[in-house]
This record gives structure tokens, C-alpha cells and sequence, in this order.
């Protein structure tokens, strides 16, 4: 086992490459005027969060916490969807062989088409509306969770499925109480890549298919000019990112308590 | 009690077709404690299989009481070799798996698994999840969700054979303590000598592939018994006669294997 590094040493990578950026601005190593500083960066941000008093009249300011309850929303929604619908389409492609035949084949051939490309296809159906962002994120966060639940239920321990089935189990109480938690710790996987392309759509849909959020301001910023305000966006996207990660492998982890004490014992 | 006739299984193994079992017949009387012998390959984990509704024959009929087995049933429980607890649930949970999937009110089966845990040695776990047990505790566990159901005929798929030589003795005057209590059929697949004689009426050794029973062998000592019969010198001339039996099949087996 490696030792646990002391929290302080966690920070020495980011803190070289806030350096290296910093005097890579300073001593010019860049075009000036094109890529701003941290020092600009976090000013910007600080202003497109909390408004500014001397009311310079930025179209950003104080719009922070607007834009990032769009995202926000669209993202839960979208990943909320396609967690309703994969979840159970996973557990029936994992469990019947017939399910698995019907369904399965149309999920492989479609998986491989970028969420980018269903794009225009989204506009012309939704059109510029929430629906069409919903529809992106969706579809993408769609695709990891069906196809871990289904690799979670085939993986289920055949000797649990007779024990359940001697101890008098029909279809549905396996179905249910051995081949869903089994499936769990699969199904948890597939959220966490799930949530990853659920902001990564977001952003793609709201530059292009609708007028709001972090994906809007951020396309929007590259047009004016305003390079600060692009970066402060990818860094609320990141910890926005982080953080539904974090929530997610949290629950798992309250979930999932027998796990843990597997990978101890 | 368990009627087995002219029991025939075939494998498909690729290309070629295996035959694990050979006209196989075999009868359990109600009560009768039956061990099956045999070195591993020679299928008897197949024919516990069948008894149990996991897997058809090829040919024959597997009955129990009269009834041709078509699918597992609380009433012919297994306890397997890895013990194949639930992992997400606690001891108690898993041991009234059972009686709560088939509907039975709370209150009458809680009272009776508290019985069986503390007859099975797990008073003080009930609430402990399998991982944080030892091997001989998780197959406590096993022993215990099978007993609660109080099943006709009880099946074990050699329960003991991953536990070490002192937990294994422990379990085995265990279930002879159970057995004596609850008095059920029981069908025991072993590769253990000692263990097949200390705890059978009859002892039925297999051949190697394709199975075949070679022999069955009556075990005549009195019960109640304990881990110091197999100390007795009537005992150790019944090991003798089941190891020659035995050991023609091993070295059978073993050409067997090497010339596949």
C-alpha cells in the first residue's frame, strides 16, 4: 500500500499550473490581450457572481447564480429522464434473453453516433426550447447507464439466483432482491459516467439549441471578446462536474455499505 | 423419499459430448442421512443438482416424494459450497429470506429465526453483514436460511470443503447436533472419507467419469455420534474398505485427465 500523501501535497500540481499560466500571461510567452490572467479571471468571476458596485455595465454581471440553476436544472432533469427509463430498460436487457434480442442491437447501433451530431436533428424537432437541451443530455447520459446495468445484472452470481429461487422466489422477487442489488454497485458506475456526458451535453446544447445557461454565456463571452469570462465558465463547469460526481459516489457509498466492508475483510 | 431411476446426464462441451453420469439409481428413505463419495469430476454435484431443480436429466426421473422435480422448491434446499449468502443483507435478513419472500407474517418467523441462529452458534451477528464473518460463520448462515424452512430433504454440495480442518470438524458435529434436532432427509455430496462415514447411514461411492454408483456402503454405528467415533477401530476398517474403493477411482480419473 502507497501512503496516504498529507492533505497539503494535493495542492502542488495546481498550484505550478496556476503559476506557469500566471507567467505565461506576464512575461508574455502568449498573445497578449487573448489569454487573461488568473488574477483577471477571478476578478471576472467574482463580478459575474456577486455584480459589481462601480456598475460598469457588463451584460454578466451578477448573472452567475442565474445561469448555473439553468444548467443545473436541464442537467438534473436530463440525467433524472434517462435514469428512469435505463435503469429498468437495463435491468429487462440483462435479465431476458428475448428483451436482450428486441432491444439491444438498436441501443448498440445508435450508442456510436455523438451526442454533437444529433444536434440539428434536435433542433428541428424541439427547437430552440428546454426540450431539445433535455433530449441531448438525456440520450447521453442514457447510453452508460443501460449499458452498465445491463453488464450488472448478467454479472449476477448464479449460485444467488438458485438460492433465491430454492428459498421460494419467483420471477419478480429475484428480479427485485437479488438481481437489482446485485446490479447496484454497476448501475452506480454507469451514473457517475452518466452525469460526466450529462454536463458535457449541456454545455454543447445550450451554446446552440437554447438562449440560457453556462453553455449560452460561455459561446456568448467567445463572441464579445470577453476570454475571462469563458474561463471562469469552464471552472464552474468543472466544479459544478465535481460536485454532482461527489454526490453521486456519496449515495453509493451509503448504499452500498456491504461493499466497503467486503474490500476490507 | 427421493426416488432416482435410470438417471443418464449428457454434456455439451464443445464439440464433444460429455457424459458425467451413467445410469444412475439411487433411493433415500424419509429420514435416512445419504452421502455421496466420489473424486471431483465424477458428477455428483450434477445429481444433487437435479434433486434440487437446478438441472434436468438427460434421461431418467429424479422424484421426491412421488412428484417428478421440475423446479427448485423450499422443500428440497441446498446448502451450497461457497455459502451464497445475500451480501447486502445482514445474518438475520438472509436467514429470513425465505419466510418473508413467501409471505409469512413477521412476527412467527422472527421468533423463529432467533431459535435457529442461536442453534447454529450466531446469537450476538444478527445484525453483522457476511463479509464481516468467517468462512465456518458465513456457512452457519447458509445452514441456517435452509433450515428455517423447514425443508423435506436437505442437500449439501460438500458445505465444509473450503473451511479449514478444525472449523470443518466443529461444523460437522454441528450438523449432526442439527440433524439429530430436526431430523430431516439429507443428500450429502463429499469428497471427504471420514467426513461421509461420520455423518451417513449410507455412504454411496462414485466412479470417476462417467459417474456411476460403485457402491453403497451402510454405516452401522449408533448415534448419537461425535467426532471420537472416528477414533474406533470399526470405524477405521470402514475407511479402509471406502479408501480402496476410493483410490481405484482417483488413479482411474487421474489417467482419465491426462490423457484428455
Amino acid at each position: 500500500m502507497l501512503k496516504r500523501l498529507p492533505a497539503p501535497w494535493l495542492l502542488v500540481l495546481p498550484a505550478l499550473l496556476v503559476a506557469l499560466w500566471h507567467f505565461a500571461v506576464e512575461l508574455h510567452w502568449v498573445t497578449e490581450g487573448i489569454i487573461p490572467s488568473p488574477a483577471q479571471v477571478m476578478r471576472s468571476w467574482h463580478t459575474w457572481i456577486f455584480g459589481s458596485s462601480t456598475a460598469m455595465l457588463s451584460p454578466y454581471s451578477g448573472t452567475w447564480v442565474d445561469n448555473v440553476a439553468y444548467s443545473s436544472r436541464r442537467v438534473l432533469q436530463g440525467f433524472g429522464l434517462a435514469a428512469l427509463v435505463a435503469i429498468p430498460l437495463g435491468l429487462v436487457i440483462g435479465w431476458s434473453r428475448l428483451a436482450a434480442r428486441l432491444v439491444d442491437p438498436t441501443i448498440q447501433l445508435l450508442r456510436p453516433v455523438p451526442i454533437t451530431a444529433w444536434l440539428p436533428f434536435a433542433i428541428a424537432v424541439f427547437g430552440i426550447y428546454d426540450a431539445s437541451a433535455l433530449f441531448l443530455i438525456g440520450l447521453g447520459a442514457f447510453y452508460p447507464i443501460v449499458v452498465n446495468t445491463t453488464h450488472g445484472v448478467r454479472d449476477t452470481n448464479l449460485l444467488l439466483l438458485r438460492a433465491a429461487r430454492m428459498l421460494g422466489a419467483g420471477n419478480g422477487t429475484v428480479l427485485a432482491k437479488v438481481v437489482f442489488p446485485s446490479a447496484l454497485p454497476s448501475i452506480f458506475t454507469g451514473l457517475r459516467l452518466g452525469i460526466g456526458i450529462a454536463w458535457t451535453a449541456v454545455i454543447v446544447a445550450e451554446m446552440i439549441a437554447v438562449k440560457s445557461g453556462l453553455g449560452y454565456v460561455l459561446w456568448d463571452a467567445y463572441y464579445v471578446g470577453r476570454m475571462d469570462i469563458c474561463v471562469a465558465t469552464m471552472f464552474s463547469v468543472g466544479l459544478l462536474g465535481f460536485v454532482s460526481d461527489r454526490l453521486i459516489v456519496w449515495a453509493g457509498r451509503i448504499l452500498l455499505r456491504w461493499r466497503a466492508l467486503e474490500a476490507h475483510g | 423419499m427421493i426416488e432416482i431411476r435410470g438417471v443418464w446426464k449428457e454434456f455439451a462441451k464443445g464439440e464433444r459430448r460429455v457424459m458425467a453420469l451413467q445410469d444412475i439409481d439411487l433411493d433415500v428413505a424419509q429420514r435416512e442421512f445419504v452421502a455421496i463419495l466420489g473424486p471431483s469430476g465424477c458428477g455428483k454435484s450434477t445429481l444433487l443438482n437435479m434433486v434440487a431443480g437446478f438441472d434436468h436429466p438427460t434421461r431418467g426421473s429424479v422424484k421426491v416424494e412421488g412428484e417428478e422435480i421440475v423446479h427448485p422448491s423450499p422443500r428440497r434446499c441446498v446448502v451450497f459450497q461457497e455459502p451464497a449468502l445475500f451480501p447486502w443483507l445482514t445474518v438475520m435478513d438472509n436467514v429470513v429470506f425465505g419466510p418473508k419472500t413467501r409471505g409469512q407474517p413477521a412476527a412467527e418467523y422472527r421468533s423463529r429465526a432467533a431459535q435457529i441462529i442461536e442453534q447454529v452458534g450466531l446469537r450476538g451477528f444478527e445484525a453483522s453483514y457476511p463479509a464481516e464473518l468467517s468462512g465456518g460463520m458465513r456457512q452457519r448462515v447458509g445452514i441456517a436460511r435452509v433450515l428455517i424452512m423447514e425443508p423435506r430433504v436437505l442437500l449439501m454440495d460438500e458445505p465444509f470443503g473450503s473451511l479449514d480442518a478444525q472449523t470443518r470438524s466443529l461444523m460437522q458435529e454441528l450438523l449432526l447436533e442439527l440433524w439429530q434436532r430436526h431430523q430431516q432427509t439429507v443428500l450429502f455430496i463429499t469428497h471427504d472419507i471420514e467426513e461421509a462415514l461420520l455423518l451417513a447411514d449410507r455412504v454411496c461411492v462414485m466412479t470417476a467419469r462417467p459417474g456411476r454408483i460403485k457402491k453403497s456402503i451402510r454405516v452401522p454405528m449408533p448415534r448419537p455420534r461425535s467426532i471420537d467415533l472416528t477414533l474406533s477401530p470399526e470405524f477405521n476398517a470402514l475407511r479402509r474398505e471406502v479408501l480402496d474403493l476410493i483410490r481405484e477411482e482417483s488413479v482411474r480419473a487421474a489417467m482419465e485427465t491426462e490423457r484428455a
